[in-house]
């Protein structure tokens, strides 16, 4: 059998989620939170990263991973430096969502679901961010663009470097 | 006319802080339901005022509460969680409120909270939602600080801690009992009722879940009665309603308006109206789930029973428009998109129907439909409608396609025939 890997959370990691454990009746409540958690630090949560937390929190490896690959805004698999996404919901829909996200994939080469060949950007779709009075809307790195036309949506994005 | 639910909203401000907010007459109700009033007072008083669900189901909130074990031999903890986790698509109104008025919505909570002997209390917020999480944050923070939440309050026997819970973007922890397992730490799929969540709820202690928006009428039920509840409305549905619309209408936005406010009126007077050179064409009332309104309908009260006899739902009261230059079949597969990407997984009919559903549909917008595909359409909006699923995603589902296939019958048929989307 294989050691298993001595680190899989950061004293830091592990210190933040047991933060998290007073707010509920349950550990493997905190579960969202630790994946958030260790996702702000790392861009994404790697296997050894669900382990930890699966230790930490006393559940099954399996079920915790069942939770993460619910989710839209958990990710499992490694993700560019900034990840926009974009709303394809009804609302922004009817106000040209298709042509912001276009713009996008033609200006940094990436299509929905992909990442540049730099790794700056991951585009990903989002359903509804509940800004439909001021569609169409694009979400960076938790920051709200809204108001966009594709001209402006570039603009928005080149700021993230 | 009386706006108690956005009395403190400034667009473009910061909400009011704790201080500011109590000069304002804030935690008024709970100083009074503390010092005058029993927990049965309070629920009374609810039950009196007729306020119903804001989250889109309209059922009575009152009625709701009552099923919640009381007296000393029911179990504890209890819960009450707010419903924050707004992503029904074009619905936007929660978001004004909780970026709004943080405050309005702890007060609502803690009442409610005392009202129903729950003295563990969650904000399950949707993650996108950054803003709201802050401001929300900032005012439990205050809150707390001043002696609203924690250990007796203000002096009283009752305590309640409250906690925000950002969630991670998934539109089914919405349904109540979904929401229940996500807050668990659990897949988001959603229970069996009976039993229902006032029995058994989080960790299977008694639980009531409730939409933000229905919260926020809370300390002002409270604090000004049934009478003056019921006196907002124009309608026997009482208070006011947060409205909106979206789409190519002139002036997008949400506004508080007595309950019963005409669709024309929110479309005309508070939406502008549709841009220049484009006409209505139709709406869906409250929320993606919900089923199409046209023109004939306009001079409809928005209120949950009226809508509800033109065969839609108020849902969230959010309208989305549909111009006569966007192809409604195209906004269809749309909805349908979003409905197939968010089942859960559990029920065999919503996880495969809805793919299958979307798949047509594209079909039909990129000219290869066939005239049998109407027929495959209708059969499922049975096979997923009521009764058929476990939970109501895929029903919700069927509402816009079935009624887009009864008023815009014309437009498919068009694509089906001529083989390509006539609107491109």
């Amino acid at each position: 059998m294989s050691v298993p890997e001595a680190a899989m959370l950061t004293p830091e990691e592990a210190a933040e989620i047991e933060r998290e454990l007073a707010h509920y009746d349950r550990k493997r409540a905190a579960c969202i939170d630790a994946l958030k958690i260790v996702q702000r630090r790392r861009g994404w949560v790697p296997d050894d990263a669900l382990r930890g937390i699966a230790d930490l929190l006393d559940m099954p490896v399996d079920e915790l991973d069942a939770v993460a690959t619910f989710y839209n805004l958990i990710y499992r698999r490694p993700v560019g430096r900034h990840v926009v996404h974009f709303c394809d919901s009804v609302s922004c829909w009817l106000m040209g969502a298709d042509a912001i996200a276009a713009r996008v994939h033609e200006r940094y080469g990436v299509a929905p679901g992909e990442t540049d060949a730099d790794g700056r950007f991951t585009l990903l779709p989002i359903p509804c961010l509940g800004c439909c009075d001021r569609a169409p809307a694009l979400l960076v790195d938790g920051d709200l663009h809204a108001d966009l036309t594709p001209d402006r949506a570039a603009e928005a994005l080149e700021r993230y470097r | 006319m009386e706006r108690p639910l956005t009395a403190n909203i400034r667009p473009g401000e910061p909400p009011l802080d704790a201080e500011a907010y109590e000069r304002a007459g804030g935690y008024e109700a709970v100083r009074k339901a503390l010092r005058e009033m029993s927990p049965e007072d309070v629920l009374e008083a609810v039950k009196a005022s007729g306020l119903r669900g804001r989250g889109g189901a309209g059922f009575p909130t009152g009625q709701k509460w009552s099923f919640m074990p009381r007296g000393d031999d029911a179990p504890t903890p209890r819960y009450l969680i707010a419903n924050a986790d707004e992503m029904e698509p074009g619905t936007f109104k929660d978001r004004l409120l909780l970026e709004g008025d943080p405050h309005l919505l702890i007060e609502g909570m803690i009442v409610s909270a005392y009202a129903l002997g729950a003295t563990t209390a969650y904000v399950f917020l949707r993650d996108e939602y950054r803003l709201a999480a802050e401001r929300l944050k900032h005012a439990i923070g205050e809150a707390s600080e001043r002696g609203w939440l924690g250990e007796h309050i203000k002096g009283s026997p009752f305590s309640l801690e409250l906690h925000l819970h950002t969630s991670a973007g998934r539109y089914i922890c919405g349904e109540e009992t979904a929401l229940i397992s996500a807050l668990e730490g659990r897949r988001a799929i959603p229970r069996t009722k009976p039993p229902f969540p006032q029995l058994v709820g989080l960790w299977g202690k008694p639980t009531v879940v409730n939409n933000v928006e229905t919260l926020c009428n809370v300390p002002h039920i409270v604090n000004r009665g049934a009478d003056w509840f019921k006196g907002l409305s124009r309608s026997s549905d009482a208070g006011t309603k947060l409205y909106g619309a979206s789409g190519k209408v002139k002036r997008p936005g949400a506004w508080e308006l007595p309950m019963g406010t005409t669709i024309r009126e929110l479309l005309e007077e508070h939406a502008g109206g549709m841009r220049d050179g484009l006409r209505f064409r139709g709406l869906l009332p409250g929320g993606a789930s919900t089923d199409f309104l046209v023109e004939e309908h306009l001079d409809a009260p928005m209120d949950f029973d009226s809508i509800q006899k033109l065969g839609s739902r108020l849902g969230t009261g959010t309208m989305i428009v549909l111009d006569d230059r966007t192809c409604p079949v195209a906004m269809v597969r749309n909805l349908e998109h979003f409905f197939a990407q968010e089942p859960c997984g559990w029920c065999t009919p919503c996880r495969d129907g809805l793919p299958y559903v979307e798949h047509i549909l594209g079909a039909i917008e990129e000219g290869d439909g066939r005239p049998h595909d109407l027929d495959l359409l209708e059969m499922h909006t049975r096979y997923l409608g009521p009764g058929r699923t476990f939970c109501a995603h895929a029903p919700g589902a069927m509402e816009p396609l079935q009624s887009a296939l009864h008023y815009f019958r014309a437009d498919f048929e068009r694509h089906i025939t001529e083989r390509r989307c006539p609107y491109r």
